[in-house]
């Protein structure tokens, strides 16, 4: 390759990064944005208030799959897949998601957590999970259930 | 053509070729720290939307390629890179960069989009509405069709580069998307009005529809590569609604287009889409394929970047 093959190539790579910065730009932008005026402590403390929101035909839900012997196993994929980065490996919670191990999630009913899920709590930045079918839903209900049965 | 012409043009082409900037770009995102792959629960639609928006922090690096046919012209391959991220819960915000070659013609970079998507409604409910802004840069030569509207037709697109190019399109696009999902099947349905802000350009309109299930509804206990939840099957149609001054079905073209996602357990998502023209205004066979990794986290990254006093950590 010539010299004038490697300036086009440099004038090509800082054209790449001359994008990238400004979609890093952009991106920054919005997290900035995110961020103002949040406090995590309080975010967290708020979102165990939503539990008891749920209505009450909803709470009463039993798990349609409370009888399947895989229903933990495949519930524990499906939290490490979706819910980990949020709540942490262990579900004791994390940066943006409160403990799942916490009184007031492991009292809850099935019910109340599979509402939770499908709805989520979109003003403090829990997404809605309907787009996972509702047996996954119920799956991970199953291991958000058992949490306390197995070590931290 | 001369050999020093010859390199000459590859060097002032070099940076035009769209695929090169688009390759170096998503390769330094792919390879940025602090940002971990995330295994993705895609939808399979190349053109409509449900109303599921990215999750908040992350960040979609997605790559989509359009085979077209054309009729009185050459046949064509446009792509886009997508960046897709999650502002908030409620918020997702995208920007796109689109590119075409036209065989035995030429590549060319054909422009850039932001997208915005705003969730209307808190909670899920029967209808799930969605309001999807957009701005536009394009040039006439813009071909990957990622939504059809007003009387686009199939012979908009037969003009050589050098021609087309010469048109600059600044469009605001909006879209009310529409979608419920319920027993696993997802309902989507968007209605198009987009307005080229040039002085005399009529609002145009379109529409997609769009119906997709995961082949399976449980999630089995083993990660796999083959398990039927990984992979979403459906189908769309899109078309063109007419303009302001002649609204309806009179010129405009209309595609089905059969869609499949596989979502990957190794964090990629494959998406293809053989597409089928519905009349004669339409390309009479199109090819989309896609591939797409979602990272967790990135917009934590990027924020730690720009934290003062704190050495980048916590």
């Amino acid at each position: 390759m010539n010299r004038v093959s490697f300036r086009a190539i440099h004038a090509c790579i800082r054209r790449s990064l001359f994008i990238l910065a400004l979609i890093m730009l952009a991106l920054t932008g919005a997290t900035a944005a995110k961020a103002q005026g949040q406090s995590p402590v309080s975010a967290k403390s708020d979102l165990y208030a939503e539990l008891g929101k749920v209505p009450a035909k909803a709470a009463a839900r039993r798990n349609p799959l409370e009888n399947d012997p895989d229903r933990v196993a495949a519930g524990r994929k499906l939290f490490e897949l979706h819910c980990l980065e949020c709540h942490g490996e262990a579900a004791n919670g994390g940066k943006k998601g409160p403990s799942l191990r916490a009184p007031e999630v492991q009292q809850s009913t099935p019910g109340t957590l599979f509402w939770l899920l499908t709805n989520g709590v979109v003003r403090k930045g829990m997404p809605v999970w309907s787009k996972l079918p509702e047996p996954q839903r119920w799956q991970l209900v199953s291991y958000i259930k058992s949490l306390n049965d197995v070590p931290r | 053509m001369s050999v020093s012409a010859i390199v000459e043009f590859r060097n002032r082409n070099l940076c035009s070729a769209p695929s090169a900037s688009f390759l170096i770009i998503t390769l330094l995102l792919w390879l940025s720290g602090g940002s971990k792959p995330l295994w993705a629960q895609e939808n399979p639609y190349f053109v409509s939307y449900d109303h599921y928006l990215e999750e908040p922090g992350n960040l979609e690096v997605e790559y989509f390629s359009t085979f077209g046919t054309q009729r009185a012209g050459n046949d064509f391959h446009a792509y886009w890179t997508e960046f897709e991220y999650g502002a908030t819960a409620w918020w997702t915000t995208e920007f796109y960069l689109d590119a075409q070659s036209t065989f035995r013609d030429s590549t060319i970079f054909t422009g850039f989009r932001l997208e915005n998507r705003f969730r209307l409604l808190q909670r899920e409910h029967f209808i799930n509405p969605v309001l999807y802004v957009e701005y536009e840069h394009t040039s006439g030569a813009d071909k990957i069709l990622k939504e059809v509207e007003g009387h686009d037709v199939e012979s908009d697109y037969s003009d050589p580069n050098w021609l087309a190019r010469q048109d600059h399109n600044h469009e605001i696009e909006t879209k009310l998307l529409l979608s419920k999902t319920l027993k696993g099947w997802n309902v989507a349905e968007n209605t198009i009005a987009t307005k080229n802000v040039s002085p005399g350009e009529p609002w145009e309109f379109g529409y997609a529809v769009g119906v997709s299930r995961p082949l399976g509804l449980k999630a089995s206990a083993k990660r796999c590569s083959f398990c039927p939840e990984n992979f979403i099957a459906g189908l769309e149609m899109y078309g063109g609604l007419g303009d302001r001054y002649s609204f309806g079905l009179h010129q405009t073209s209309h595609y089905l287009a059969p869609v499949m996602a596989w979502n990957l357990p190794s964090d990629w998502t494959l998406r293809v889409s053989p597409v089928f023209g519905l009349n004669d205004n339409s390309h009479a066979f199109l090819i989309r394929w896609g591939v797409s990794r979602e990272f967790s986290g990135f917009g934590e990254a990027l924020a730690r970047m720009f934290k003062p006093g704190r050495g980048g950590r916590e």
